[in-house]
């Protein structure tokens, strides 16, 4: 019955797909008739069309945003480039066309060698291929002359960016380079032929809206590959233009400063200068100068570009007039491509040049953190004022001896002086009595410990350490001795260069919280920063040290006192140790900077306000390895803020608070 | 199952080394000449380079050779009895998609394989062919005669389709009921009962029109006329035509396509593949492409006819009415004859999911040759 059954399906099946098979041919030899008129009745029809104009969708890149200066000064912007390319299947002879183009082109080289071997490597004939890039007007006015006898090239109009600071002011706006496999995204325009992208600073840091929104068209395209005509189909949105609240000129001063650090500038052909360059071995280094001009040290050798950061705020309205890293680097250099050993040149420079020092370089504060201190101190009432501490060149503290700068001890002195004289027993005592708590709050209040957000990538937060930090990183209790010397800003502290400006500018303002920012905008500029809740008086006592360890008869910075800039300076020198001293050291002698390998010197640093009796600026001044902060970083400091408040003289005033004045101490004060 | 049953089936069910020798090398040598051509077009398509595509594509060619010798060397009753299995976990499949694409916003239709990304609703097309076959095997002409027994095999067919439907992804929707549509044809359901449905169907557009969100109906509405749309699909079949009719009787030579390779032609690489392949080959090119494909479909035509159990006739008829859908829909869409689904060429375009489909497709065809002498009863594990 099954079988029978089985048999009766079979036959149906057989015949059913007999029919489904003839439908299948039918259908297939429908295929086969279009096919036959699409590709031969049809065909030379549609080799005219494939040879007539073609519609082409292109992607359109919009102009990038142009940075600029709060004077407007262009600090990143466009410029128009030209650049010839070949399309090779539509060449006639491919040689000949190089050949002719190299004799148009006077004013660049440039090899037909590499178009040969793209064309031949990837099969590309059919892709436009750049043979050269970066010509002058003149040079495409006679190639378009001449275009018509030269199928297959094409003539094409960019954009390139442009750094007119360059190197000086590089740490801020960043450079663009062409786009990395890891970068491509949804945003077409970054896969077009020379596309740039930010890859550090501002350019970074506001790539979306500096880039803006690529646009399309409909390209009509004859044979030969050239544009015959374009329809719009999206406009897309030209790059947004940034200012920023930079002083173009005064960054390109600072860093010229910096990397000149304590050197000499001599004039290259004076004697000294030329009996330096013949003893040098790479005549390229200590010629960042400029102008005619070499730095030399105080050996009479020429002095390579010193490494270190410097920041000009606006103390009240948080604008960095200034940031500077040194040594810096070219940014245009990137744009053109780098070469290979160029770039490894770069990245193997002991001194950082890709790193933005500024705000990405982590250094202990050293004595510039002392006011944290007192100001810890005088909020938890365990000193007062006047009261006095007694140095003796060292304090002791169980086994193990706690030196002051000053092997031979300050005598006692109170917190004015002990801020004068940057006593480092003072504040180990300080430290003692309050313990590393109350001393990490005031830091993290003044903005050590976090990233402050200015508009730069990269930022670093710091370190302020704790006793559960250090249980958590080292699995070890926190010792009294570390508290002590977290006093005087060393130890496991760290804070970049910008956390210093800011807490110096937060100390000079008033106690408000104002944060560093770069970009200069109307509607911010009004906005007051909340208080920190310090009362008045105990500022005023630390604003008071301040303009002593400047200007007071035993001051740190006293090298810059006596200057005659027409308005004081309030300021704190660090000289940052990087080494553990030994008693052995300590036995033999003293020790001096000048002694030591470079590496092993301390870091100079000095944070400062100007004008002592109405801040309105602050500045801080590093410079690693560079010795005593009073003696290297301050003389740098003090030209900085001259030169910024002789600008601000020249560009209007900006608003200033009274420092606040002085009252007598109360202890009930909050 | 009886002892003397068992003896019969002794000599008529093969070991594995013995099932290598009986498998259809035939039809294997032209899959694989197909799947030569597909990597020589994607080659070109890269510009002339193995990546991105047609080192990709031979990769998978490999994984999907295998998995189809594989199938075919497995007993064809594993597969009869596993029909029913796999049916509900594809079905799970493509609910499970369909839940995580509505989380996704429609963006996620695929499941990552790792060397392919699978699209459940793909690989339908092929567990349809292998649920009906199952199904119909088991049922009596008589029970195929009346209207009632059909009710469950059109569910079987109607919930995965609808599901699909409402993704909205309609060309797959589309294929699967055709190829469905087949295997009722093949099985000898009665002519009117087509028509019947047909009738029902056009009936009933209207309401699922109202059971449809606005972004479904543009879709259907833009599938339907592509002139909505005239930068995307009408643009693609003008570049394709252009491209088609310059490459005339013998083509512009391999790597040689203009129109594919200054990207006027959209897609190159994946639906548009027969474009770029036709426009460097000419029509003679074009013909014999579609010559292989015909044989495959041919081979399955013989192996169906040939075979001894209603299982192995519809599963091998069913996978070669899958691959002529897969054919005729594309390369009727490049050339202009239906509108643009996104249907791919097997083998040929770039992509995993047709070609693991279009690879158990053949494993279909190739088992039902291997075990073309093996009686099947109609429920398997019992007597007949």
């Amino acid at each position: 019955m099954r079988n029978a059954d089985d048999q009766e399906a079979r036959r149906t099946l057989t015949r059913r797909a007999l029919v489904l098979g003839a439908i299948q041919f039918v259908l297939t030899g429908a295929l086969v008739v279009r096919l036959h008129h699409l590709q031969v009745t049809e065909s030379d029809n549609y080799q005219g069309l494939s040879e007539d104009n073609q519609f082409d969708i292109v992607v359109v890149p919009v102009s990038r945003g142009v940075v600029r200066d709060r004077q407007g000064r262009g600090l990143a912007v466009n410029r128009d480039l030209f650049r010839i390319s070949i399309i090779a299947e539509r060449a006639e002879n491919l040689q000949s066309t190089l050949q002719q183009l190299r004799e148009l082109i006077v004013h660049r080289e440039f090899d037909a060698e590499p178009v040969l071997r793209s064309v031949a490597e990837r099969n590309n004939r059919f892709q436009p291929i750049v043979v050269v890039d970066g010509l002058s007007r003149r040079d495409v006015a006679r190639i378009a002359v001449r275009a018509p006898y030269m199928p297959g090239i094409r003539i094409e109009v960019g954009r390139s960016r442009h750094y007119p600071y360059g190197e000086s002011a590089v740490h801020v706006t960043g450079y663009v380079a062409p786009v990395s496999a890891t970068e491509l995204s949804d945003d077409p325009a970054l896969g077009l032929p020379g596309a740039r992208i930010g890859k550090s600073g501002i350019e970074h840091f506001f790539e979306a809206a500096l880039r803006g929104i690529s646009g399309r068209r409909q390209v009509e395209v004859n044979a030969a590959g050239q544009w015959i005509r374009e329809l719009p189909v999206e406009d897309g949105a030209s790059g947004a233009n940034l200012t920023l609240t930079l002083d173009a000129e005064l960054q390109q001063q600072v860093s010229l400063w910096l990397e000149r650090g304590p050197a000499r500038v001599v004039p290259r052909d004076s004697w000294s200068a030329r009996r330096a360059l013949d003893g040098q071995r790479s005549p390229e280094l200590g010629l960042a100068a400029g102008q005619g001009l070499v730095n030399l040290d105080a050996g009479g050798s020429l002095a390579p570009p010193e490494s270190g950061a410097a920041i000009v705020m606006d103390i009240h309205r948080g604008e960095v007039l200034a940031l500077a890293s040194t040594p810096g680097f070219d940014p245009n250099a990137f744009n053109k491509g780098l070469t290979p050993r160029d770039w490894n040149r770069l990245l193997s420079n002991r001194r950082s040049p890709m790193i933005n020092k500024a705000i990405a370089g982590w250094y202990p504060p050293g004595s510039i953190f002392k006011p944290m201190v007192c100001l810890a101190a005088l909020q938890n009432r365990v000193v007062s004022v006047d009261e006095k501490v007694d140095c003796r060149g060292f304090m002791e503290l169980g086994d193990s001896r706690f030196h002051c700068w000053h092997a031979a001890g300050h005598g006692p002195v109170n917190m004015e002086e002990a801020l004068e004289q940057s006593c480092d027993v003072y504040f180990y005592e300080l430290a003692r009595r309050l313990g590393i708590r109350p001393i990490a709050d005031m830091a993290r209040r003044f903005g050590f410990g976090d990233t402050l957000g200015i508009e730069l990538p990269g930022e670093r937060s710091g370190l302020v350490p704790g006793e559960e930090w250090k249980r958590a990183k080292y699995g070890e209790p926190w010792q009294e001795g570390e508290t002590l010397i977290s006093g005087i800003g060393q130890g496991f502290l760290l804070a970049t260069p910008l956390q210093m400006v800011t807490m110096m500018a937060r100390l000079a303002n008033g106690a408000r919280a104002v944060v560093p920012r770069l970009v200069l905008d109307e509607q911010a500029r009004s906005v007051s920063f909340g208080r920190l809740g310090i009362p008045k008086d105990h500022l005023a006592v630390v604003m008071r040290g301040l303009w002593r360890a400047v200007n007071g008869y035993r001051a740190t910075a006293a090298s810059i006192r006596d200057r005659q800039l027409g308005f004081e300076i309030a300021g704190k020198t660090g000289s940052v140790q990087v080494r553990r001293i030994t008693e052995e050291e300590r036995r033999t002698g003293k020790l001096r900077n000048e002694d030591l390998p470079r590496d092993q010197r301390d870091h100079a640093l000095f944070v400062g306000v100007a004008p002592a009796d109405r801040p309105a600026y602050a500045t801080c001044v590093l410079i690693e390895h560079g010795g005593s902060g009073g003696a290297v970083a301050a003389p740098i400091a003090a030209e900085i803020l001259a030169r910024t408040i002789r600008n601000t003289v020249a560009t209007g005033s900006p608003r200033v608070v009274p420092l606040p004045q002085l009252a007598p101490h109360r202890d009930d004060a909050t | 199952m009886s002892r003397l049953e068992a003896e019969q089936l002794g000599p008529e069910a093969p070991g594995p080394l013995q099932k290598i020798a009986t498998l259809n090398w035939g039809l294997i040598a032209i899959v694989v000449l197909i799947a030569a051509i597909g990597c020589a077009t994607l080659y070109s398509a890269g510009q002339g380079s193995w990546d991105p595509w047609a080192m990709q594509q031979a990769l998978r060619f490999t994984v999907g050779l295998v998995l189809a010798i594989g199938i075919a060397l497995i007993d064809i009753r594993f597969l009869l009895n596993s029909a029913y299995p796999v049916y509900a976990f594809t079905l799970l499949l493509v609910v499970a998609v369909e839940f995580v694409g509505e989380i996704g916003k429609g963006a996620q239709r695929w499941i990552d394989l790792g060397v392919v990304q699978l699209q459940p609703s793909e690989l339908m097309k092929v567990v349809m062919v292998m649920v009906l076959a199952r199904h119909f095997h088991g049922m009596t002409r008589e029970r195929i005669g009346r209207v009632v027994p059909l009710l469950l095999p059109l569910a079987l067919v109607l919930v995965p389709v609808i599901l699909i439907f409402r993704q909205p992804d309609f060309g797959t929707a589309a294929l699967i009921l055709c190829g469905a549509g087949t295997m009722f044809f093949l099985a000898g359901v009665r002519l009117w009962k087509f028509l019947l449905v047909f009738v029902v169907m056009v009936g009933s557009v209207p309401l699922v029109w109202l059971t449809l969100e606005d972004y479904q109906r543009e879709r259907i509405e833009t599938f339907l006329d592509p002139g909505r749309d005239p930068l995307g699909a009408g643009y693609h079949i003008t570049q394709s035509k252009i491209a088609l009719g310059s490459g005339g009787l013998f083509g512009k030579g391999f790597l040689q396509g203009s129109q594919s390779r200054l990207n006027f032609l959209p897609e190159k690489q994946t639906d548009f593949a027969f474009t770029l392949y036709a426009e460097e080959f000419g029509l003679m090119g074009a013909l014999f492409l579609l010559v292989l494909f015909s044989l495959v479909v041919a081979f399955a035509c013989i192996i169906g006819m040939r075979a001894g159990s209603q299982f192995a006739r519809l599963l091998a008829l069913g996978a070669g009415v899958t691959v002529f859908l897969y054919v005729f829909v594309n390369v009727a869409m490049v050339t202009g004859l239906v509108p643009v689904v996104g249907a791919p060429l097997p083998l040929v375009s770039y992509g995993g999911t047709a070609m693991i489909t279009f690879m158990i497709a053949i494993g279909f065809m190739v088992s039902a040759h291997v075990h073309r002498d093996v009686p099947i009863g109609r429920q398997t594990g019992e007597g007949f």
